[in-house]
């Protein structure tokens, strides 16, 4: 056997069939959120707002509000697909079964990544009940909302094997990964910001990341997307390498 | 024609503890093998290792012919393991889990034996329930279960036996005498000698980490059916009376005991004449007991023997 189709295939149904018995929350807590946004955002600071560049602010914000969403649900959702295992001992199997590392990382990671990508879809379309969104870039927006769901998967995928409670699992999504966000210009351009700070924000990565989503969007980014496309595969692979080195090293899975 | 065959096997924890010291094993296809030992001595440690759950310091296992590092999935498709405590994925369905364990396997999907899985194992009715809505003793079955869903041929059970009734304990043996008919090869773990009585073909003993002994069950049951009895004398002695010399007895407790060591499974036990002789020659006794040896005793016994033995 080259490669256990199988497995990989009952991992994913497995992980997404969880999804589906709570399908109601998970779908309707972005919908209630997004709705929250626009109403705070959009309408009440956004009738005072300026356009961005040509943008309307209510669909200028429709990106960030995609990105912060599908971030942490992206963290959490991969991280907690395996640490259950590791918590109630399940993954005794899962060291036991006949799977290759890229396997497991393909099961959990896939399935993760597929619940942060319709998350996506639902909140654009909950999102085009209030605005008029026309995407520039569609396939360059599909493929941009894959990427970013693949990494931040695996990023929480690492998370959930490096951590050793609940408080741990929770502690970098709160503490650094929701504060990037909020500061990498998912609610405004960073050229709205003081020269200082906007050279400060550089260091951000999700300037980045956030910068060629809006692009694929409105076809214009604070930053090139070549340069966000780079930060882009430049966390990926970094994320892979440590997931790679986790398995090689059996790095908190085994004894 | 051993199926599993385990040389040099080491293991010492991150802690710097040693929890295998160099085990040989060799498994024979289609025997029940129990390992038996006390608490700590390495049997979950040596298992874990052939599943692929712990990495050893140091050895080899091959599985149905399969190196369990260099060729694991292939060595893995055919090993199941039941492990010693109860983890399962308590908000999924028994339905889910057996079929999801089946699937990691790498083995297309079966409904019709899973159905027939469940069935024998009384769990059926229950295939829809959530896991943390059964009993701990369904609990067991469903690891079961989990176990026998990709048909493995060497079928590894920690513990069987513990926390377990009387009627479960009775249903998971015929479920293992079913196996073994199937060919299927089977190594348990337990604290208990009569449990490994009741069941295996042969018997290893584990102490510290060191394979003491492999043995053919009724060689061994003959050399752990040693049982001591004590005489509490009403006279202490000051030396054991000449016409007692034919056992060989210890005088004990400042000469007010006096005890005898025997085989329990023999013909002759030697009690009866033993006690005759005493009344015939006027030795009086207040009190008799007589104790199978421990475990732990016989531990002690065998690990002697050995060191004996070897110098
Ligand atoms: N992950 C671990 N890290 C460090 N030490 C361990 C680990 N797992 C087991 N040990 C130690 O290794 C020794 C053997 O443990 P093991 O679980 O193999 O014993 P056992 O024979 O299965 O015992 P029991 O009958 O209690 O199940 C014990 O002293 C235990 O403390
Ligand atoms: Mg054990």
């Amino acid at each position: 056997m080259i490669f256990n189709r199988h497995a990989v295939w009952a991992i994913y149904k497995f992980e997404l069939a969880r999804f589906r018995r709570t399908v109601w929350t998970s779908l309707i807590t972005p919908v209630i959120t997004t709705t929250l946004y626009f109403i705070v955002f959009g309408s009440a600071i956004g009738s005072r707002m300026q356009e961005v560049g040509t943008v309307p602010y209510g669909a200028f914000i429709v990106p960030g509000l995609m990105l912060l969403t599908m971030l942490t649900e992206s963290i959490s959702n991969a991280s907690f697909g395996i640490y259950m295992p590791k918590w109630s001992g399940t993954i005794y199997e899962l060291l036991s079964a006949p799977i290759s590392a890229f396997e497991t990382v393909l099961a959990y990671v896939g399935a993760a990544a597929t619940k942060s990508v319709i998350l996506g879809i639902v909140i654009l379309a909950t999102a085009n009940l209030f605005v008029d969104i026309d995407i520039v870039h569609p396939l360059w927006m599909l493929l941009f909302m894959v990427l970013l769901a693949v990494t931040f998967c695996l990023f929480g995928f690492i998370i959930g094997i490096w951590a050793k409670s609940f408080e741990q699992l929770q502690i970098i999504p709160l503490l650094v990964v929701m504060p990037l966000t909020f500061l990498g210009g998912a609610f405004y351009s960073i050229d709205m910001l003081p020269a200082a700070w906007r050279t400060a924000t550089l260091f951000n990565p999700i300037v980045y990341l956030m910068s060629g989503f809006r692009w694929s969007f409105f076809g214009k980014g604070d930053v090139s997307v070549e340069l966000s496309l780079m930060a882009m595969f430049g966390f990926l692979t970094l994320c892979l390498a440590i997931v790679w080195w986790i398995f090689r090293t059996g790095y908190r899975l085994k004894s | 024609m051993s199926v599993l065959s385990i040389s040099g096997l080491s293991k010492t924890y991150a802690g710097g503890f040693t929890a295998l010291k160099s085990v040989d094993l060799e498994i024979r296809k289609g025997e029940i093998f129990a390992l038996l030992g006390p608490n700590g001595a390495g049997k979950t440690t040596l298992i874990s290792i052939v599943c692929g759950i712990v990495t050893p310091t140091a050895g080899t296992v091959i599985a149905d012919g399969h190196h369990i590092q260099r060729d694991y999935r292939a060595a893995r498709m055919k090993i199941g393991l039941v492990p010693q405590e109860l983890h399962t994925d308590a908000f999924e369905t028994v339905w889910a889990t057996v079929n999801l364990s089946r699937g990691m396997f790498g083995r297309a999907p079966d409904p019709a034996l899973i159905e027939r899985i469940l069935k024998d194992l009384s769990l059926w009715e229950k295939r829809n329930s959530k896991i943390l809505e059964l009993s701990g003793g369904m609990k067991r079955r469903v690891m079961i279960a989990k176990a026998l869903s990709h048909e493995p041929e060497i079928l590894f059970l920690d513990e069987p036996t513990a926390g377990v009734d009387v009627e479960l304990r009775r249903d998971m043996w015929n479920l293992v005498r079913g196996l073994r008919e199937r060919g299927v090869t089977i190594i348990l773990t337990t604290h208990y000698i009569e449990e490994a009585e009741e069941m295996a073909d042969r018997v290893g003993v584990i102490n510290k980490g060191e394979l003491i002994l492999v043995e053919d069950k009724a060689a061994l049951m003959k050399k752990l059916g040693r049982k001591t009895l004590t005489l509490n004398l009403t006279e202490p002695l000051a030396a054991l009376p000449p016409e007692l010399g034919e056992w060989s007895l210890k005088l004990k407790a400042d000469g007010n005991e006096i005890e005898y060591e025997f085989d329990a499974n023999a013909e002759r036990t030697g009690v009866p004449s033993l006690l005759r002789r005493m009344s015939d020659i006027g030795l009086g006794f207040k009190d008799l007991n007589t104790e199978q040896s421990s475990l732990e005793d016989i531990f002690v016994g065998l690990v002697t023997e050995r060191q004996e033995a070897r110098s």
